[in-house]
């Protein structure tokens, strides 16, 4: 690459299909570098033609093999393929071992295929915001499907489903019974429904349980019933059955449903990128920690410092 | 201005035919736990598949294993694939089976610090933090 190359906006490199301009924005996004904001402001107006898949489900239900198989699939039908394949971080050190990859390891070197590993860091709405980013990344680069796929459990997970158009839940058989994924409130995000591992014993029995649990919640007339499909991802069998169902329900939002979804989910965005911004004010360098301390030095009760700080906040006051 | 958080990003990449990955195992573990996001390519990658993983995952380390003695040729394979992907920044570290000899070539030639069996681990991890510490610094807001 040459001088003259590398001085050029990224965000004008990105379009022109650098591929190391991704793996930097999506490095800046992950750290909340500003000079990723800029950039997305250069590329927003090409927003909006990939099509944003999340996948998700418990530690061991083969999100990666499935998604592995997914692109496979996808790569068939010649559409260039971004990943973003979110791993825990540790709350303790900070570090993390990602280790997704190794399951997508043939697709590396297939030009069409993208794969970035992110470490879930500290999640307080951070992660969301990284992982919408980096789709945005993705789509302006060209990719005509971003898939996510996100850490085990948590709520982490919730988090990525924001970013998606349509959420895949992964389960599988001997992991608990249906009502475990009933409590563990990852219904309520599934728009398709996938029992993995359909070769195990129990796996049958599990279609119908969770068909009756979604039936249960969702009557109602014209309303997307989240369908509960079976595969191997291992095997690679039946993984057509569920792109076509992601299809389906892309079909089913229609350009103005999904356009009203994608609306609701920048305005999430929004709401988180405010969270931060206040936060860092707040609490920040310049912020209030040290009236805190000392107020609560004085013998005062943490509400009341609270209150304190609010109207002092609403007041302009500076910290 | 929010305060941008940094971290460093590591590849440990397992060049070849060798199918011993204890060691890779052992220095990722090792890593993560001095907090560096550190992503593991598994066994038998070509230079090209480390070197591409390494551009799509923007490391700013590339940390070889290599048992098998191939260490002389596929040091320099994997530095050239970085550098025809634009990466040639990004720093080499390397360990495994390697005699003093070659470790001197190679470390003359700045194609990787080597670190050799017996090694501690938190020497590894602490002579990566000081050195990206001073890179971070100098980058500044440079891309």
């Amino acid at each position: 690459m040459t001088v003259a190359e590398k001085k050029k906006p990224i965000a004008e490199r990105l379009l022109e299909g650098d591929r190391n301009a991704v793996a930097r924005l999506i490095t800046w996004a992950e750290n909340g570098d500003t000079r990723f904001h800029q950039a997305l402001a250069g590329i927003y107006p090409e927003l909006g033609r990939a099509r944003r898949l999340g996948v998700t489900g418990p530690p061991g239900a083969g999100k990666s093999t499935l998604v592995n198989e997914l692109v496979g699939e996808l790569r068939r039908e010649d559409r260039q393929v971004g990943v973003l394949a979110v791993d825990p971080s540790s709350p303790f050190t900070g570090g993390a071992l990602l280790g997704d990859r190794i399951r997508m390891e043939s697709r590396t070197i297939d030009p069409g295929v993208f794969i970035r590993s992110m470490a879930s860091r500290d999640s307080h709405g951070g992660l969301a915001r990284a992982t919408i980013d980096a789709c945005d990344v993705m789509d302006a680069f060209g990719f005509d499907d971003v898939l996510i796929e996100t850490v085990g459990v948590g709520q982490a997970e919730y988090d990525v489903v924001s970013a998606a158009d349509t959420v895949v839940v992964v389960l599988c058989p001997g992991a608990g019974d249906s009502i475990q994924a009933m409590k563990s409130g990852l219904l309520e995000v599934a728009d398709i429904i996938v029992v993995n591992k359909n070769d195990l014993p129990g796996a049958q029995r599990m279609v119908v349980d969770l068909e009756e649990a979604v039936h249960i919640r969702l009557a109602g007339k014209g309303r997307w019933i989240t369908p509960v499909v079976t595969c191997s991802a291992g095997r690679g069998e039946a993984v057509a059955d569920v792109l076509a169902e992601i299809s389906r329900h892309g079909e089913h939002l229609g350009e103005q449903g999904l356009s009203a979804l994608r609306t609701q989910k920048r305005a999430g965005q929004v709401r988180l990128a405010v969270g931060e911004l206040i936060d860092d004010y707040l609490w920040g360098e310049a912020g209030y920690s040290q009236r805190v301390a000392s107020e609560l030095d004085a013998g005062r009760t943490p509400y009341e410092v609270a209150g304190e700080i609010r109207d002092a906040v609403l007041r302009g006051e500076r910290p | 201005m929010v305060m941008v958080k940094r971290k460093i990003r590591v590849l440990i990449g397992k060049p070849g035919l060798d199918g011993h990955d204890r060691g890779a195992k052992t220095v990722a573990s090792v890593l993560r736990d001095h907090g560096m996001e550190v992503i593991y390519s598994g066994l038998h990658k070509t230079p090209s598949e480390i070197a591409e993983a390494a551009a799509q995952e923007d490391v700013d380390v590339v940390g070889l294993s290599i048992l098998s003695g191939a260490h002389m040729s596929l040091f320099p394979r994997v530095r050239e694939e970085l550098a025809q992907r634009g990466k040639q920044e990004v720093l080499l570290v390397g360990g495994g089976i390697i005699p003093a000899e070659d470790v001197d070539a190679l470390e003359k030639d700045g194609y990787a610090r080597l670190f050799g069996p017996g090694t501690n681990t938190d020497e590894i991890a602490n002579w990566i933090t000081s050195e990206m510490q001073i890179r971070f610094e100098s980058e500044g807001d440079e891309e």
